[in-house]
């Protein structure tokens, strides 16, 4: 009989150490986790609502609005109408885990277990965040961004620096770029490139092709539109990045700060696109290593069972007509899909080796889980792995909702053999930030006249933009680009179904 | 893999403090609007208490490019009856509509909490004290206690030590005392020596040394210093509040509880300004006494109407009580207006030969029945005399209130920051 790590609810930092050492060896022992190096922290409540307004950052530069955050959250917190999460986690090297002082040593466990290991494996080893997020660097870049930040004060003012802030804020969700960049090819490459292009024409040189004739030349007009198109690197998506490398009037100083709110957003991104898969992987690991603990009689059986309590309130979810109810329950869908693969891979039905023929049966639990821990996001994940028993079990259903139908809302899929592939691709759909972000763009600028500003917001499924946030997004845009802003809303067959058209406030004179 | 394990319970809190208080600064006419609001609900003895206000979400927005209306697609959980094709009614807040409305709908107004200083601060911000400039140094208890450079003798508990080795080192330096490196150089050489004449010369030259470094002290008592306090007189502005309110029958509860408000916000704008501040309470029906705050607003008491009385009793109380050079003296007086006719002009030459010179700032505050609108009745006895005395240039300032939301707008409008407050007033 091994020894218990910890007796009751009491725990000092020597049982912290030893509870992570346990969880640890499981982790890397049993399930074979591959992560960061860990530096656990303990905060007390007012910490953790400092961390809270601060995007759960350790160090953040000073802003307005997370004061607001603060002190939303501080009274709602205050009058009892928010609990606490038990714990905050980092995507950092070493991977910083933020615990409560107040909870018990079973809930020390599982948030060690939970953060330190679960969310510490996927931050390392999902494809999104190898791509996107730097984790040795954050929290460099942050202190870097702090102080630049501090600096931009002094020098140019508290009210400009806010100024610039708050309209960086206002398009941070437009700061992102969805696809990585073409990498520069380095000059040795480029030749070698060149090269073997040459050497192909060569090979394929034939006489005739210069007898074929070419459709009607160009007129100057388009040419020259489609020249300052591409020098302006449009269409592009990104307004941040855009309005960072090409707004006419901007000081070096803003141009930076943009750029410091564009790097941030970059940076949670890939948190946006792995709700699920990130909350799933996390509850899946931690309830692996507390049931391990348990088994290896670390874990007395009461503090198991308060472990199993505060498990399913984690992933309960309330069905649609549950005054509870707000959506799918991450943790709840996650940990679901993640105990089915096991039970797909280990126990197969029938229905599993039709669905799921690559995995059912194969008995690597482990494996099969890393890799789709690895290589999806939660649209893919749920597109791929949710299977027709967790539709059952869920009992999911389709509605769909169109406002000119007079009948009302239609039920257009069940949870039965003709709506499965349905309500999963569906389901999937509601979980692509594709689908959820409005698709705004610049696609124009009008250099030779007045120097508008020409975006486009593509309109999918009639759901247009709220007229006054998008006044005021378009107002600060206006402020940062300097001339007027055009935002046209067209639906798929290019018709127009709105337009706006914002200038530009005109700056203090005492600033400017 | 290596663990850290760190305790992050004693780092110093309010990490978030300067932002909060840049979203204070931001949303100040808000707030500041949101503060008066709440104090006109509460009542005045709480109004410094802090606590919870709301402010309208638009001021503080933060706009996002957001989304809604058009088609809807939504894959919920739990289906209990519907079969593919089913049609669900719309009813405004319809059971199946409840998935997740976006995050900008649930908060249209912004609650927060804030502390009892913040409020205060808030509260008062913008109002100024009419006629600062009478400002007395008390003599009592008025020392404080100030750096003042460093002395030569003192208490133990007081060297400076920083400043002590820095003279000591100084010293030194100019008394040319041989450094423990010198010495030990010479020792290696007269070591290494093999000559003995040049020997005994270094050995000559290490005596002397070792003897100047022994005359020499590393240090010396006439090094060391102490760090000196000296007390300062700190100047404790005073002042005394007089409240005089007329409590003949013609007063109601709700007059006399408008009053009751306007003294409050008095007393706690004085509070913030002055370190001491003492309030008399005079009440008079036709004659004046000199009560406390509880008979004051409650007692009962009835009578015909004599202003003068009270003015009588305030003079005489300055003059016993309250040297005019040593206190700032304020007067408040609220009345209903009724004065007996006989009594104007003893008291217009009370208030402008006695009370005014000595007041920095008198206000009259007339208090009228809830609903009837002061402004539309001819104007009371009491107050067409003090009109008077002000046009005639007395500094005076008035104004009518009946209803307990007018209080604050007036006592803000009295003291609203301004060149002088004794200027022209009232509608």
């Amino acid at each position: 009989m091994t020894e218990h790590l910890f007796e009751g609810a009491d725990w000092d930092f020597h049982t912290l150490q030893r509870i992570t050492d346990a969880c640890e060896e499981v982790a890397l022992k049993d399930l074979g986790l591959d992560v960061y190096p860990n530096q656990i922290e303990v905060i007390t409540a007012e910490q953790m609502l400092d961390a809270y307004s601060s995007v759960g950052m350790p160090l953040f530069y000073k802003h307005w609005s997370f004061g607001k955050h603060f002190a939303f959250h501080e009274a709602s917190y205050r009058k009892g109408l928010m609990g606490l999460a038990y714990e905050i986690v980092i995507n950092s090297s070493p991977c910083i885990s933020y615990l409560m002082e107040e909870n018990t040593a079973t809930m020390q466990t599982l948030v060690i277990a939970h953060a330190a290991f679960g969310h510490n494996h996927f931050f390392k080893n999902n494809y999104l965040f190898k791509q996107w997020t730097d984790a040795d660097g954050i929290l460099d870049y942050l202190d870097f961004a702090k102080n630049y930040v501090m600096q931009c004060e002094e020098r140019y003012g508290r009210i400009e620096v806010e100024r610039t802030l708050d309209a960086a804020h206002a398009l941070m969700s437009h700061g992102i770029d969805r696809y990585p960049g073409k990498k520069k090819l380095d000059l040795r490459a480029e030749e070698k490139r060149a090269g073997r292009r040459r050497q192909h024409e060569e090979e394929v040189f034939n006489d005739l092709w210069r007898t074929v004739p070419k459709g009607a030349a160009k007129s100057r007009s388009t040419l020259s539109i489609e020249r300052r198109r591409k020098l302006l690197g449009l269409p592009q998506e990104n307004l941040l990045y855009f309005l960072e490398k090409s707004a006419p009037r901007l000081a070096p100083w803003q141009r930076e700060l943009l750029r410091i709110v564009r790097h941030i957003a970059q940076y949670f991104y890939p948190q946006s696109q792995t709700k699920v898969m990130n909350e799933g992987t996390a509850t899946y690991v931690h309830y692996r290593i507390m049931t391990k603990l348990h088994e290896q009689g670390r874990i007395t059986d009461g503090n198991f069972l308060e472990f199993l309590g505060s498990h399913t309130n984690v992933v309960f979810q309330p069905e649609f007509d549950d005054p509870r109810f707000s959506g799918f329950n991450p943790y709840a869908l996650g940990f679901a899909v993640m105990q089915d693969i096991e039970r797909i891979v280990t126990n197969p039905e029938d229905e599993d080796r039709e669905w799921f023929p690559d995995i059912a049966g194969t008995n690597d639990v482990m494996g099969v889980l890393r890799d789709v821990w690895a290589n999806y996001r939660d649209e893919s994940f749920i597109g791929q792995f949710l299977s027709p028993k967790l539709m059952r079990h869920f009992r999911m259903f389709h509605l769909h909702d169109d406002p000119e139908e007079r009948a009302g809302i239609r039920v257009d899929a069940i949870h039965d053999e003709r709506g499965f592939r349905r309500v999963r691709r569906e389901l999937a759909r509601q979980h692509d930030v594709g689908y959820i972000d409005a698709n705004i763009e610049v696609v124009d600028v009008d250099l030779s006249g007045d120097r508008r500003l020409i975006l486009h917001h593509h309109v999918i499924k009639g759901a247009q933009l709220n007229e006054t946030d998008a006044k005021r997004v378009l107002q600060h845009l206006a402020d940062l680009w300097t001339y007027d802003v055009a935002l046209i809303e067209v639906d798929a067959n290019d018709k127009v179904l709105r337009e706006y058209v914002v200038s530009p406030r005109p700056i203090p004179a005492a600033v400017a | 893999m290596p663990i850290h394990i760190i305790d992050r319970r004693l780092n110093p809190g309010g990490k978030s403090l300067e932002n909060r208080q840049r979203f204070l600064r931001r949303a100040k006419s808000l707030v500041q609007g949101a503060v008066k609001k709440t104090s006109q609900e509460r009542d005045i003895k709480d109004v410094l208490e802090g606590g919870e206000v709301t402010i309208p979400l638009d001021g503080m927005h933060e706009p996002r490019f957001r989304r809604e209306g058009g088609t809807r697609d939504m894959v919920l959980p739990g289906n209990k009856k519907f079969i593919e094709g089913d049609y669900l009614q719309r009813s405004g807040q319809g059971s199946a509509k409840s998935s997740g409305p976006g995050e900008g709908d649930s908060e249209d107004a912004f609650r927060f909490v804030l502390s009892r200083d913040e409020f205060v601060d808030l509260f008062l911000d913008d109002l100024e004290l009419p006629d600062l400039a009478k400002r007395k140094i008390a003599q009592t208890e008025s020392e404080g206690i100030q750096r003042a450079g460093y002395t030569t003798s003192g208490s133990p508990a007081n060297i400076s030590v920083s400043r002590t080795v820095k003279l000591a080192l100084a010293r030194r330096i100019a008394l040319k005392r041989p450094r423990k490196e010198e010495i030990e150089e010479l020792e290696a050489a007269i070591a290494a020596c093999e000559d003995e004449d040049e020997r005994t010369e270094l050995v000559a030259q290490l005596e002397r040394l070792k003897a100047k470094s022994r005359r020499i002290p590393f240090i010396d008592p006439l090094d060391i210093r102490y760090r000196r306090f000296e007390t300062v007189p700190r100047p404790v502005a005073q002042a005394v509040m007089f409240c005089l309110m007329d409590v003949s029958g013609s007063m109601s509860e709700h007059m006399k509880d408008l009053a009751k408000r306007f003294y409050m916000l008095l007393y706690v704008f004085l509070k913030r300004r002055y370190k001491h501040v003492e309030i008399v309470f005079i009440r008079h029906t036709d004659r004046a006494e000199e009560v406390d705050e509880q008979t004051f607003f409650y007692g009962p008491a009835s009578g015909g109407t004599l202003v003068s009385s009270a003015l009588q009793a305030m003079h005489e109380i300055v003059r016993e009580r309250f040297n005019p050079s040593d206190w700032n003296i304020y007067a408040a007086q609220a009345s209903d207006g009724d004065n007996s006719y006989s009594d104007g002009e003893l008291t217009g030459m009370l208030l402008t030969d006695k009370i005014l010179p000595v007041c920095q700032f008198f206000a009259y505050l007339e208090v009228g029945e809830s609903g009837g609108s002061a402004f539309d009745l001819s104007d009371s006895s009491l107050w067409s005399l003090y009109e008077r005395l002000r046009n005639s240039g007395a500094p005076l300032s008035m104004r009518k209130v009946s209803e307990r939301s007018e209080i604050f707008p007036v006592f803000h409008d009295l003291f609203q920051r301004r060149e002088t407050a004794q200027e022209k007033a009232a509608p």
